[in-house]
């Protein structure tokens, strides 16, 4: 089947049940003809697949290659000698040998007719759409010589926009209904808040009752916004306010950079997925009007101090001292999508989230406390901007307990896409800025840091540190170049095991935490990893069967396919190579860094010295930088 | 009931409901199918496929749970003949059902019934509970050794698309009626992922007389066999609207007398999916056989106006398209657009011919029969009525219905 939920083929896409059948090639070969070219495929091979084999392009628009074949939209259609009809490329299977024309006179009115009758119900205006350029259907008017609205063009809008959510605004009037957006939230995310209905042209693509997106169990991951082909889902732009707050005199505007976007933004400037623009970023950011640049690296190293600190407790609270009302295995707190989703649907597993804030939350209320102390800076005055891969990261700032620094935490979360917007807004030229560095006193990062962009980053990272930290090994003894392999990848769910051989002299950083380390000695610490919802809810289907992973002790979720690199609010378009090219940019960087490991960042040392002496999980670290979560449930009012 | 005013004697009433039924289970299932090949029934929903080639595939199949499923979600502008026929004769199409799961292997077997046809529902129900005291269906089905076999009615909810044999699958496994990509066919992967067989109504109640009445009942001269005769719904313009069996080959000009229309101008064919004939074309070889057909027929008279009978079947349709294919939603709606701008005289030549090849892509690229059946009566009423449909001015004539309205958001 060419059809994939992303790495996991075994997985049954919900929105397709029943509906597809197992095409087994069993090694059978089928040769077709496809517009005079010779092509050996497997059988069950889509034309789609083979006319790309043969190097000819079939115009696409409902299939994607993360998502399971529709077979809607009909741009893809070509002629196959003996059938009485067209057939979709995308879902006609090779059974035995045919002859295919993809591009006859048929063929290419057809496909015209596609694209006059999208257009026809298509609602908007190029010039101010915020995909003109980027756009599928744009494209395919150029593409099949679309020279005027044959059947018309609709004149006002049908649909009012819906605004209601922090993260996502749908715009039905630019729908055309390919149904992606359903597909990856039926079946890439099992989330299920979008569904095709009413008939005929009173077709829309709607939520439980057509309440507004920010009423439902949507859970701001975006990916929907990747897969949208036009204009009709995006992320809720925020620039406009960003550039008045730099535009403002009184106001300190700092950005964080997180470290996904730095190996993605550059697509939006034209240069290959997996180009690292760190320190090109820095120079284009501060020559937009950014006061000054951090890197989120530091607040994510911070995360694995307090996260790392809050497991032990938990492992000692739970296993030592019996502790039931101390969960076990813990969650990883830091995808703001993975928490809704928990909140919504699994909200008893609230307190096996870890409390720790995410690396966006956690340096905002740094910045308004520690950083406006050190600089004399009235909190009231300091704007402190995201850059996020993520379009659940803008829900997350506007969380009403995310006011920890006495302010808004964190003010503006922007994408990957809405920075190289503002890039392009003030002429950067970004492939070609000059490098800088970051600002300080967060400017050093460390490896861990980065890694926090792919799947499994956090992991890795979480295990560096507490190897380190209570064995008194360096990690490398246990795992070559520090690299946990195990926990790297894109499979949906992957497990390891880490045996602690002996506790070495632990830290006074954290010796106090638990009255003993003796238990540790000779323990196995079981972790896992899963990205996007949908493997979530593998893991959290079977710790409540009482499966395997119930005995877990530290599982990292992510939200988005890929981890935060394939996040909602990275440039559009998106698919596993993308992704792959974006974690090898990643992982680079990583091994490139001087210091790889959390509790080394010298900035983290000194935030704990100067601010937080009493340590990670201390009262005013819990003040600062834990949070608390909301039941939610999935039943709307 | 118009069908019970006119109708002649089906063949249905000739015989025993179950006299099939005993002779299927003396005959070995791959028989049962050969003999209903034999019989060259075809299906008589509209598509036409040959039975006994979909039972012979499902009963290939070595999948271990199997489904038959009897289509009686007779939407067809125009077709009524499988309401009667589920009226009187409800007991032959359940002996059908229960042959066919017979012939492959099945044991469970589901009647879609139409939504606007639910009360029917009570009464068939009752027909499968006396069928059950009577040991006709149950754990061991009467006269078999240990056949077990089950039939349930379910109802629709009034979507003409779920006629569509995968629709109606979507449908009845709760999702929304939509056509899947085929293939796989429903043979292959149906109801809950298992082998189907799903045929009309009329489909079965043929399969159980063929059984019943036995190969000698179709030998014709020259040892070749006869083809079945075939139901139609007539309506329309017509003194004599009913359901009526007439023999293969039987041709409009003979349907016209039978059904006394001597004013016909046109009649449709096949419902609002099939073709328009022009009365000019009345006495051409054209015959029932030609044109694939789910029984129904509508007589129009010379005070019809041909460009309001297009608007009524364009209406049915973009209001019935699933949503689902391009070619299909917007087409659809396009196309009535069209006919707005024709009876308003704003419609130039050139926007008539896009329009007549938007309806071309329409039949070869939609996803299904129905969107590719959907320009069907447009076409052939453009091509054999253009000079009506053209040449109007924003007056409204006086065939024209006064009452038409325009279209919401329709950019005209």
């Amino acid at each position: 089947m060419s059809s994939t939920i992303i790495d996991n083929p075994d997985r049954v896409p919900l929105s397709q049940k029943g509906r597809l059948k197992e095409t087994k090639s069993e090694g059978v070969k089928v040769t077709v003809d496809i517009d005079g070219l010779e092509v050996t495929v497997a059988k069950g091979t889509s034309i789609l697949d083979a006319a790309k084999l043969a190097n000819i392009r079939i115009p696409t628009l409902c299939a994607h290659p993360d998502l399971c074949v529709a077979g809607l939209c009909r741009i893809c259609v070509v002629e196959v000698e003996g059938m009485r009809t067209l057939q979709a490329a995308c879902s006609h299977f090779i059974e035995r040998p045919i002859k295919i024309h993809t591009h006859s006179k048929t063929v290419r009115k057809a496909r015209r007719h596609v694209v006059d009758l999208l257009l026809s119900r298509h609602y908007g205006d190029c010039y101010s759409c915020v995909r003109n350029n980027n756009c599928e259907l744009q494209s395919l008017a150029k593409e099949y010589g679309v020279d005027y609205f044959r059947f018309g063009h609709p004149e006002k809008a049908m649909y009012p926009v819906d605004y209601s959510s922090h993260s996502v605004i749908r715009d039905m009037n630019k729908c055309v209904l390919c149904r992606r957006c359903v597909r990856t939230c039926i079946d890439l995310q099992e989330v299920g808040c979008l569904e095709a209905v009413g008939r005929a042209d009173k077709t829309m693509i709607s939520t439980f009752l057509n309440k507004p997106l920010g009423d439902v169990v949507c859970i701001n991951c975006g990916q929907c916004i990747n897969r949208c082909p036009t204009g009709a889902l995006t992320a809720n732009d925020q620039t406009d306010d960003v550039w008045a707050a730099i535009d403002d005199p009184k106001k300190h505007v700092v950005i964080q950079t997180a470290p996904a976007p730095r190996a993605a933004i550059g697509e939006a400037f034209g240069l290959p997925p997996g180009t690292a623009l760190t320190y090109k970023m820095n120079t284009a950011a501060r020559f937009c009007g950014f006061d000054k640049i951090f890197d989120t690296n530091f607040s994510a190293d911070l995360t694995i101090m307090e996260e790392g600190t809050e497991l032990i407790i938990r492992l000692f609270k739970a296993l030592v001292g019996k502790d039931t009302s101390v969960k076990l295995p813990m969650f990883t707190s830091c995808s703001p999508g993975w928490v809704k989703f928990l909140e919504h649907f699994y909200p008893e597993y609230i307190p096996h989230l870890s409390t720790a804030k995410s690396p966006q939350q956690m340096f905002g209320a740094v910045i308004k406390t520690y950083y406006a102390q050190l600089h004399n800076i009235d909190p009231a005055d300091i704007v402190t901007v995201a850059l996020m891969p993520c379009s659940a990261k803008k829900f997350e700032c506007n969380r009403s307990e995310m006011v920890a620094s006495g302010f808004k935490d964190v003010d503006y979360g922007l994408t990957a896409r809405e920075l190289a917007k503002m890039f392009q807004e003030a002429g950067v030229d970004l492939p070609h800025m000059a490098d800088s560095d970051f600002d300080d006193p967060f400017g050093t990062a460390t490896g861990s840091g980065v890694i926090f962009g792919a799947t499994g980053g956090v992991m890795e990272a979480a295990l560096r540190t507490v190897i380190e930290l209570i064995t008194g090994d360096k990690v490398e003894k246990y795992f070559e170049h520090a690299d946990i392999v195990p926990v790297r990848g894109m499979e949906g769910v992957r497990k390891a095991e880490v045996k602690i051989p002996h506790v070495g002299p632990v830290p006074a950083l954290i010796s106090s935490l638990v009255p003993n380390w003796d238990w540790v000695k000779g323990a196995t610490l079981k972790v896992a990893v899963a990205h996007g919802t949908a493997n979530a809810r593998r893991i959290l289907e079977d710790i409540k069967a009482g499966g395997e992973f119930a005995s877990y002790h530290f599982i990292e979720f992510m939200a988005c396919p890929g981890g935060c690199l394939g996040g909602g609010g990275q440039p559009v378009p998106t698919n596993a190579d993308i992704r792959a090219a974006r974690a090898r940019a990643i992982y680079a960087e990583d091994s490139a860094y001087l210091i790889r490991k959390s509790h080394e960042n010298p900035a983290v040392t000194e935030l704990y010295s100067k601010f937080l002496p009493e340590g990670p999980c201390s009262r005013k670290s819990h003040q600062l930088l834990h949070t608390y979560y909301t039941a939610r449930g999935k039943y709307i009012s | 009931m118009i069908a019970a005013n006119f109708t002649n004697t089906l063949t249905f009433s000739t015989i025993d409901a179950d006299a099939g039924l005993a002779k299927a289970f003396a005959m070995k299932p791959e028989a049962i199918v050969e003999a209903i090949g034999n019989a060259n029934l075809s299906g008589r929903g509209g598509a036409g496929f040959p039975t006994a080639r979909k039972w012979a595939s499902v009963a290939q199949n070595k999948s271990t749970t199997k489904y038959i499923i009897c289509n009686a979600d007779e939407g067809e502008a125009g077709a009524f003949k499988d309401r009667l026929i589920l009226s009187d004769f409800a007991d032959l199409v359940f002996a059908g059902m229960t042959i066919a799961g017979r012939a492959v292997g099945a044991s469970y077997g589901i009647l879609y019934l139409r939504g606007e046809y639910f009360y029917l529902k009570n009464p068939l129900e009752e027909v499968l509970r006396k069928r059950r005291e009577q040991g006709l269906l149950g754990k061991s089905v009467k006269g078999s050794t240990g056949f077990a076999y089950d039939i349930e009615v379910r109802l629709g909810s009034g979507a003409y698309v779920c006629g569509e044999e995968t629709a109606l699958i979507e449908s009845l496994e709760g999702y929304r009626g939509e056509p899947r990509n085929r293939p796989p066919y429903p043979v292959e992967v149906g109801l809950g992922g298992k082998p189907t067989v799903v045929n009309n109504v009329e489909t079965y109640a043929w399969a159980a007389t063929i059984i019943a009445k036995g190969p000698e009942w179709l030998h014709g001269p020259g040892g070749k066999n006869r083809s079945l005769p075939r139901i139609l719904s007539i309506s329309g313009d017509c003194e004599r609207p009913g359901v009526y069996e007439v023999p293969s080959g039987f041709s409009i000009v003979s349907l016209i007398d039978l059904v006394g229309a001597p004013d016909a101008r046109a009649i449709q064919i096949g419902g609002a999916a099939g073709y328009c004939v022009p009365a000019s074309e009345f006495n051409t070889v054209i015959t029932l056989e030609d044109v694939a057909t789910g029984g129904s027929i509508i007589v129009f008279d010379k005070n019809r106006d041909m460009l309001e009978v297009a608007r009524n079947f364009l209406e049915f349709f973009a209001e019935e398209s699933c949503g689902q294919c391009t070619p299909c939603r917007e087409g659809t709606r396009r196309l009535l657009e069209g006919i707005s701008k024709m009876s308003e005289g704003n419609c130039s030549t050139i926007f008539l011919n896009d329009l007549c090849d938007l309806g071309d892509t329409m039949r070869l690229a939609s996803k299904c029969g129905l969107g590719q059946s959907a320009p069907n009566a447009f076409l052939s009423i453009v091509k054999h009525f253009r000079d009506d449909l053209m040449g109007r001015s924003s007056k409204p004539s006086p065939l024209q219905r006064q009452d038409h309205h325009q279209f919401k958001g329709a950019v005209v």
